[in-house]
């Protein structure tokens, strides 16, 4: 891993419990404890269901909310213990992006754009290039005059993107930047979020509970739980051998691949076979590999259920199918898969195995 | 209506328009601070300071409720202090200025607590600093209910203003008691009132039409 341009050290953040001196509650427990570093030049993704702590976590990156323990150390700047006016400055070095875009109605398109280099200090002339350059690149030049109620959701996380990226900043945080919009623009923007990070260089952390938006750009992922980050690595190797619980139901909402016991009810009763899961990943198999096996033993493969799709841009997920043949072949190309891939044996009509669906 | 009364009517109206227009202006200005004020000390907002906040709370809500007719009397002493006499238009126009200033105190808080936390956030995000937030983002963002709230305001400082004027001796209002009321002239009366209403119509065609424009939607 290249040299961290954000790391958290034991991190916490308290916030204090609501109610009288003397009956005061319990303070939250945001983050609790969280020692994370994320790379210059990466997709990071941090995940988690809501109230785990994402946001916050974030939020102590660009010191919108400052740790009550541990340290951030951002760009090589502590943030621990800076006062208000040192900050402004470490924060207007560091883009945000939110779920509900936070574009400034009062302001058009242009204007809202400017207002960061506004707020550097920049001349007229230079923030009207600028602005010009941005909007060509997140692709609204035409929508420089308008204002954001005049603009689609998409569009608007378009500006907030370019409003980030106005003064050059080397981290760029998404704070649930597609969980206001449809799958459609949900796609556009991490697109552009990804270009954003091939093309300029810029270090992108997002946050999200969506797997969807893990599996389609970041590169290593943080999945975190009541404060604490329960679990961590690439996102290829998180997706095809989560370790807790809550990564596994992640995983699972992201893909669909495997069949529910219902399903696998409703497949029996069309295919009367020997029902099997197969894992088709890089780590294990790839669907050749498969598909030959079963030539070999001279297996017919029919493929009932299941897709493949790509997790960290590397192919990822399961077929399932029914397997032909007389007994002896069916059961030496089992081996001959178990030596290749994962599988899961449902069994047959006849003879279900038990229901399983261990992934 | 006795024609010779038509030069005293626009006296008359003059004495309004320059308690209105000082009481606006005064009370506008002060009022827009203590709003400010109210909002940014408010716990958990921007400079977030619970005893400061309180003691704003508290001073606007000791204020606001009292009559006006009897806070232009309470007010005395103070009054005495700043303009030198506790009677005259003057004076009235004074207290006037107080009563406003902490009425829209309240008004401009109530409609800027209506504005999104995220775009304040966004700008900290870009390292504005707070002076520059209440510049560039809480007061352009709320320009339309302020001006609304301002409109408003114009009528409840005309309300005030026949009170002043007749204890202070000028103003519409006195001038429909001394001609109107006090001769059973109703006729003087009801020009007084259409006049009043013609006011205030305008001003609330105005400030809607304004606070349409700022709205950008």
């Amino acid at each position: 891993m290249s040299e961290p341009i954000i790391s958290f050290r034991g991190a916490v953040k308290e916030f204090p419990g609501r109610g009288r001196v003397g009956r005061r509650s319990a303070g939250v427990r945001a983050v609790d404890g969280v020692t994370l570093d994320i790379a210059a030049g990466e997709i990071f993704g941090v995940i988690g269901y809501s109230g785990a702590g994402k946001s916050t976590l974030v939020r102590l990156v660009n010191a919108l909310e400052t740790t009550t323990a541990g340290s951030v150390v951002v760009d090589g700047t502590d943030l621990t213990g800076l006062s208000e006016a040192r900050m402004r400055p470490v924060r207007a070095g560091i883009g945000m992006i939110f779920q509900q875009f936070n574009l400034l109605r009062s302001r058009t398109v242009a204007g809202n754009v400017a207002y960061p280099l506004e707020v550097a200090g920049w001349s007229r002339a230079d923030r009207d290039a600028r602005v010009a350059e941005l909007l060509t690149f997140v692709g609204i030049a035409d929508k420089a005059a308008s204002y954001p109620s005049a603009l689609s959701g998409g569009q608007k996380q378009r500006v907030g993107i370019a409003r980030a990226l106005a003064t050059n900043p080397r981290i760029l945080l998404a704070d649930e930047a597609t969980s206001a919009l449809d799958p459609e623009t949900t796609a556009d923007v991490l697109a552009l979020l990804q270009r954003v990070n091939r093309e300029l260089g810029i270090t992108v952390v997002v946050i999200t509970h969506e797997m969807e938006v893990v599996r389609s750009i970041c590169h290593r992922v943080a999945v975190m739980e009541r404060g604490r980050v329960v679990e961590l690595g690439d996102a290829y190797q998180v997706f095809s051998d989560p370790q807790q619980d809550v990564t596994r139901r992640f995983v699972a909402s992201a893909l669909r691949d495997r069949p529910s016991p219902a399903v696998l009810r409703r497949l029996r009763g069309r295919h009367p076979g020997r029902i099997v899961t197969v894992r088709i990943d890089e780590v294990s198999g790839s669907s050749a590999q498969v598909m030959e096996v079963l030539a070999d033993r001279g297996v017919h493969g029919t493929i009932v259920y299941g897709g493949i799709t790509e997790v960290a841009e590397r192919p990822y997920g399961s077929l399932t199918l029914e397997l032909g043949g007389d007994e002896a072949a069916v059961s030496a190309a089992l081996d001959g898969l178990h030596a290749v891939t994962a599988v899961v044996d449902h069994g047959t009509v006849a003879a279900p195995a038990a229901e399983g669906n261990d992934r | 209506m006795r024609p010779d009364l038509v030069p005293l009517l626009w006296d008359a109206f003059g004495q309004t328009l320059y308690m209105v227009l000082i009481t606006l202006a005064v009370g506008g200005f002060f009022g827009l601070l203590l709003g400010l004020g109210l909002y940014l000390t408010r716990p958990g907002n921007l400079l977030a300071n619970r005893p400061v906040f309180a003691v704003l709370n508290v001073a606007v809500n000791i204020v606001r409720p009292v009559p006006f007719l009897i806070f232009l009397v309470a007010l005395g002493p103070l009054t005495r202090a700043v303009v030198g006499t506790t009677i005259g238009i003057e004076a009235f126009t004074f207290a006037m200025c107080v009563m406003a200033s902490f009425v829209f105190a309240r008004l401009v808080e109530q409609n800027l607590v209506s504005i999104d936390p995220g775009v304040i956030e966004a700008a900290r995000a870009m390292g504005a600093s707070p002076l520059r937030i209440v510049r560039t983002v809480v007061v352009p963002e709320a320009l339309s209910p302020l001006i609304l709230g301002y409109t408003f305001l114009f009528i409840g400082v005309l309300d005030m203003s026949a009170i002043a004027g007749y204890l202070g001796g000028g103003g519409l209002g006195d001038f429909a008691i001394q001609y109107g009321y006090r001769q059973y002239d109703w006729a003087v009366t009801a020009i007084v009132v259409v006049i009043i209403i013609v006011i205030v119509q305008l001003v609330q065609w105005l400030g809607n039409t304004l606070a349409r424009r700022a709205l950008r939607r």
